[in-house]
């Protein structure tokens, strides 16, 4: 793996800042994108997470990471929380927290799991379920910078209704040239779909991703058991390790 | 204290003393920046470099012929959560510490993959650190470090690179690959170490 270099401002302390809820939006039943603004954001990556934490009236705390969804609007910032059964604080950002509300958040934290807009290298984003998140925000951030890099994203999801960002995707597939998104769906597709309900599997891959020969950067983001098996298939397929990179999100199996 | 939340009210009961801003968990979450590589057992070697150059190695039979030990601890990830109590099985860096002659104050771990870490060699040693082979009495899977890991638990677990391959002894401090990215350089989870400037 490479090193690489950072902008100057990660050198520097991460301090705590309060963000407040500007609003939100319900992305699927059990997802929220929330809109926060937090005075003196120093900008971002896309890619990079922050950190949340929470405190409670006792004083009891707890912190937990949220990719940046998409690129920062000045001092606003976008994260999607998935809600996990019986999660402390996923349950409390996805149901609770209302507008005007404080949390307290720090970072852009991460320079590895990222994408820079001057890199002329193709991209292929592989995201299971919540892993969408950091990856939006590299499609997000490509549309800002007008790149034309060739991107290509395969999203594995249970059912057409946890889709993340639905109608943005599909409408992005026609508006952002050089973009392809693929749906892969694990529990149940739509009606007419071709491919059968079914796990992600290196067909898949080979079918919707870039070919190896085309040396694409690979971003792969979901959970444990999706990233170690998408990113074995990339393997498997001639993808060289060294350009694929991953995220995992919760609990192993 | 920090500020208040309204409405949020602690789910996790956590009995233990953890380290501040840390949550248990049962499960094993799994953190790494690129595949997991795949190193057949015939060709792996685990050496020491020290900073003359010279260079003790060992083979995987010969790792495992060394005395082994069976640390019990707690760990401590940056990502916030903590295992109390986990069990491993593997060989101290203070045997394979025990023949190397050196002046080196730094350690930078190499990984299989092209991981590294660094840390000061005396949190190597005197009993502070294993290459670890078993976890909880069953071989170590390749998702968790397997064949082998560093095991330095009382540090944040980045520094316990998995698919470890070998320790460069260094005059001088040398960043690894979180450290380059924003991690702390050293990473005490007591003194809550996560980003540079902590
Ligand atoms: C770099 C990074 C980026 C991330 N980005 C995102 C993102 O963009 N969006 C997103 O939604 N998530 C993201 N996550 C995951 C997020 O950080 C949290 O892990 C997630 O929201 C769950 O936190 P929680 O407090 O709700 O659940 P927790 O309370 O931590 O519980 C997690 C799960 O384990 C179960 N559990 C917990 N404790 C126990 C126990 N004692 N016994 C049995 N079961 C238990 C819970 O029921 C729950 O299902 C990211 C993680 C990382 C590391």
């Amino acid at each position: 793996m490479a090193r690489t270099a950072l902008p100057g401002r990660l050198s520097t302390r991460l301090t705590w800042r309060v963000a407040t809820l500007a609003e939100f939006h319900d992305e699927t039943a059990t997802a929220r994108t929330l809109r926060l603004d937090v005075p003196g954001w120093p900008g971002h990556l896309p890619g990079q997470h922050v950190d949340v934490r929470l405190t409670d009236e006792d004083g009891y705390s707890t912190q937990r990471s949220y990719s940046l969804a998409a690129p920062a609007d000045g001092d606003r910032i976008e994260l999607t929380v998935q809600r996990l059964p019986d999660g402390e604080v996923s349950g409390y950002l996805a149901d609770t927290y209302a507008v005007g509300d404080p949390i307290e958040i720090r970072g852009p934290v991460g320079g590895w799991f990222v994408w820079r807009p001057p890199d002329p290298a193709p991209v292929l984003l592989v995201a299971g379920g919540s892993g969408i998140v950091p990856l939006m925000a590299m499609i997000r951030s490509r549309r800002q910078a007008g790149s034309r890099v060739p991107f290509r994203l395969v999203y594995s999801v249970r059912t057409p209704a946890d889709q993340f960002y639905a109608a943005e995707l599909r409408r992005s597939a026609r508006a952002d040239g050089g973009l392809d998104v693929a749906v892969v769906y694990t529990r149940s597709a739509p009606d007419g779909w071709a491919r059968p309900a079914g796990r992600i599997t290196a067909a898949d891959l080979e079918a919707l991703g870039w070919p190896a020969s085309f040396e694409p950067t690979c971003y792969v983001c979901g959970p444990t058991g999706f990233v170690e098996a998408a990113a074995g298939a990339l393997v498997d397929l001639g993808h060289d390790p060294r350009r694929i990179r991953t995220e995992r999100f919760g609990p192993s199996t | 204290m920090g500020i208040v939340s309204p409405g949020f009210r602690r789910r996790r009961r956590d009995d233990a003393d953890l380290p501040p801003g840390q949550y248990l968990t049962h499960d094993f979450p799994v953190l790494s920046a690129g595949p997991t590589p795949r190193i057949p057992l015939p060709e792996w070697e685990f050496a020491v470099v020290t900073e003359a150059g010279v260079r003790h190695r060992w083979r995987w039979d010969e790792l495992l012929a060394l005395p082994a030990e069976e640390p019990t601890v707690d760990i401590h990830c940056v990502t916030k959560w903590s295992k109390l109590a986990t069990t491993w099985r593997g060989v101290s860096l203070d045997v394979l510490m025990e023949d190397v002659e050196t002046a080196a104050d730094y350690a930078l771990v190499h990984s299989y993959g092209g991981y590294t870490t660094n840390l000061p060699l005396e949190d190597l040693l005197d009993g502070k650190a294993w290459v670890a082979y078993e976890f909880e009495g069953s071989e170590l899977s390749p998702p968790h470090g397997g064949p082998a890991r560093l095991l330095v638990p009382h540090l944040y677990f980045w520094k316990s690179a998995k698919w470890v391959r070998g320790i460069q002894l260094l005059l001088d401090d040398e960043p690894g690959f979180w450290e380059s990215v924003g991690y702390h350089d050293y990473g005490d989870p007591w003194r809550e170490q996560r980003y540079q400037g902590d």
